[in-house]
This record gives structure tokens, sequence and C-alpha cells, in this order.
């Protein structure tokens, strides 16, 4: 830890360390956003090569869409309740939202498993088309994103519980809630270009 | 930066609040609105950035006094979000914009009729309503 420890500011802020962490987990987003990039890429070029399999009009649900969008939208909101909260200093309420958090996002990737498995028995699956393959591969790796943010937050909450909020377990924190808000601007974009475009063209 | 010490983030409230705003009227400009195709399109789109740029200014602390406006290299993020358009924009200009996939001329020629087809029945269809 460094020695130029601030009295002032948010705690993550305070050690040039958390600072350059913070700097670093920016860049790793923007590489994210680029890996992202190529997949939205393919998904686009490859938009209506369905082949002989069903087309997504006929298998995109405005109804469930809207739901998973509404939990993630949410959860994204508890997310930064709760490191306004740490900003606070309650470790009691940035525990209770992050639980939120938490459990919203598993709902989220319920009804995503739920979708992708109502998908195969209607014959839309990995193997069917280059269309699908390109669905699956891009919202496939959003939901495994979520899958990890998920055991990171469980991982984060262990270690809060053990340590109490300190510049690092708060930089911790104050990390994944930017990662986590990151999944939530990729899913917009999935919920935009992918399902409503599906179901308009 | 002064609702530092609120019990309730009224930046928080006012994002979330927009973005479901935003997700709704996203929805209904596709899905029950009567606009052509091309302009949906370009509106959600529109619509999809607005929501980032709140998850970004409201929700990630871009912009915030108390932390130096985040430490956030924006070079870098400006740099990522560049490469991320020309990836896809050049994909799509490369790729599907201007030929077909079709290497059978006479196909191509009877698949451009029914496309035509189909577009003036959706026209028909946008009459009737």
């Amino acid at each position: 830890m460094s020695s130029h420890e601030l009295k002032t500011g948010p705690l993550e802020y305070r050690t040039q360390e958390g600072q350059m962490t913070i700097l670093g987990f920016w860049i790793f987003l923007a590489a994210e956003i680029v890996l992202f990039a190529t997949l939205f890429a393919t998904y686009a070029v490859l938009f209506g090569r369905t082949a002989d399999s069903t087309p997504p009009a006929e298998l995109f649900e405005p109804g469930i869409v809207l739901i998973m969008t509404f939990l993630l939208l949410t959860s994204s909101f508890t997310c930064g309740l709760a490191i306004h909260e740490m900003r606070r200093g309650s470790v009691k309420g940035l525990r209770n939202w992050m639980i939120v958090t938490l459990i919203l996002g598993l709902s989220f990737l319920g009804f995503e498993i739920y979708e992708f498995i109502h998908y195969a028995h209607e014959g839309a699956t990995l193997q069917s088309s280059a269309f699908w393959s390109a669905f699956f591969t891009l919202a496939g790796t959003h939901g495994l994103h979520v899958t990890l943010g998920i055991g990171w937050v469980i991982l984060l909450l262990i270690q809060v519980t053990k340590r109490g909020l300190t510049p690092r377990t708060s930089r911790k924190f104050f990390i994944i809630g930017l990662y986590w808000h990151f999944l939530d601007v990729v899913w917009i974009f999935i919920f935009t270009s992918v399902y409503l475009i599906g179901m308009v063209v | 930066m002064t609702d530092h010490n609120k019990r309730i983030p009224t930046q928080h409230v006012v994002g979330f609040v927009l973005s479901i705003a935003l997700t709704l009227l996203a929805t209904w400009a596709a899905l029950g609105s009567n606009l052509s195709t091309m302009w949906i399109i370009s509106g959600i789109m529109i619509l999809a950035v607005i929501q980032a740029g709140i998850q970004l200014f409201m929700f990630m602390h871009v912009v915030e006094f108390e932390s130096k406006n985040g430490h956030v290299p924006w070079n870098m993020m400006f740099h990522g979000a560049v490469l991320a358009a020309i990836v896809v924009a050049g994909s799509l200009f490369t790729m599907s914009f201007g030929f077909t996939h079709d290497h059978d001329e006479e196909e191509h020629q009877y698949e451009q009729q029914e496309n035509d087809d189909q577009e003036q029945q959706d026209e028909g269809e946008h009459e009737g309503h």
C-alpha cells in the first residue's frame, strides 16, 4: 500500500494504488468495449442468414426481453446505491444493496437460461445457422460476464464481512460497481440492436 | 458531488427513472409506432447511446469532483468507442452493403423481385392501420 494516504475524499481513491487500479480497470473496460464490438459486428453481418432454421422474428418475444431488461436496469441502480452506501461508510447498506443486486442478477440469468432452452426447443441452437451462432455467442458472452460478476460479488461480500471497509475493499467494490454498470450498458445495446431490431425487421 | 452524505442519492434515482423511461420509449417506437423501419432503427440506436451515457454519467462516477473526475482515461475510452464504431460499421460496409451472397445471378434477380413484393405488401399493411 502507498505511503501517501489521503485523509479526505472517497476511501477507494485515497491511495495511489487505489487510483491506479481504478484507472487500469477503465482501460480493461475499453478493451471489453472492443471485444463486444467484434461480436456485435459479426451478429450484424450474419443478420438474416438463418438458413432453414426459425427466423428471430418468430422467436423473440417482447415480454420476457423487457423483464430481463428491467431486472438488469434495476440491478445496476441497486449496485449504484450499494456504492453510495459504501461512501457513507455503511457496511450494512453496502451489503444489503449488493445482495439485492445479486438476486436481480441471478433472476436475469435464470430468464436468459430459460430463453435459450426455449429457443433450442424451437430448433434454434448454436449449430442451426450462422445467424443463431452469432446470436448465442453475443448473448452468451454477456451472460457469461454476468455469471462471473455474480461470483465476484459473492467473494467480495465474504471479504468485506471479514475485513470491513478499508481502502482496499472499498476499491474492489467500486470496481465491481463499474463492471456491473458496464454489463448493463452492453445489455442496452443487445436489447436494442438484437431484440428490438430483430422484432422489427 | 454534494449528495455524498445524503440518504437518498438523487442522481441515481434520476438516472434509474430516465433509463426505464427510455427503454419503454424504445420499445414503443419499435413495436407500437407506425414509423418506417429506417427511422425506428436510427431512433432506437440513438436512445441506446443516450442510455449508455446515463449509465456513465449518473452511475459510473465519470464526472466527480472529489475523485478528480474518477481518474477516467478519457483518451482510452474514446479510443475504445471509436474502434467499436469502426469494427461494426466497417464490417457492415464491407460485408453487407452493395452486394448479396448469392452467386447465381438469376436467383439473385428473383430474390430482388421477391423483396420488392414483400416491401409493397408491407406498405399495404401500413396503410391498413
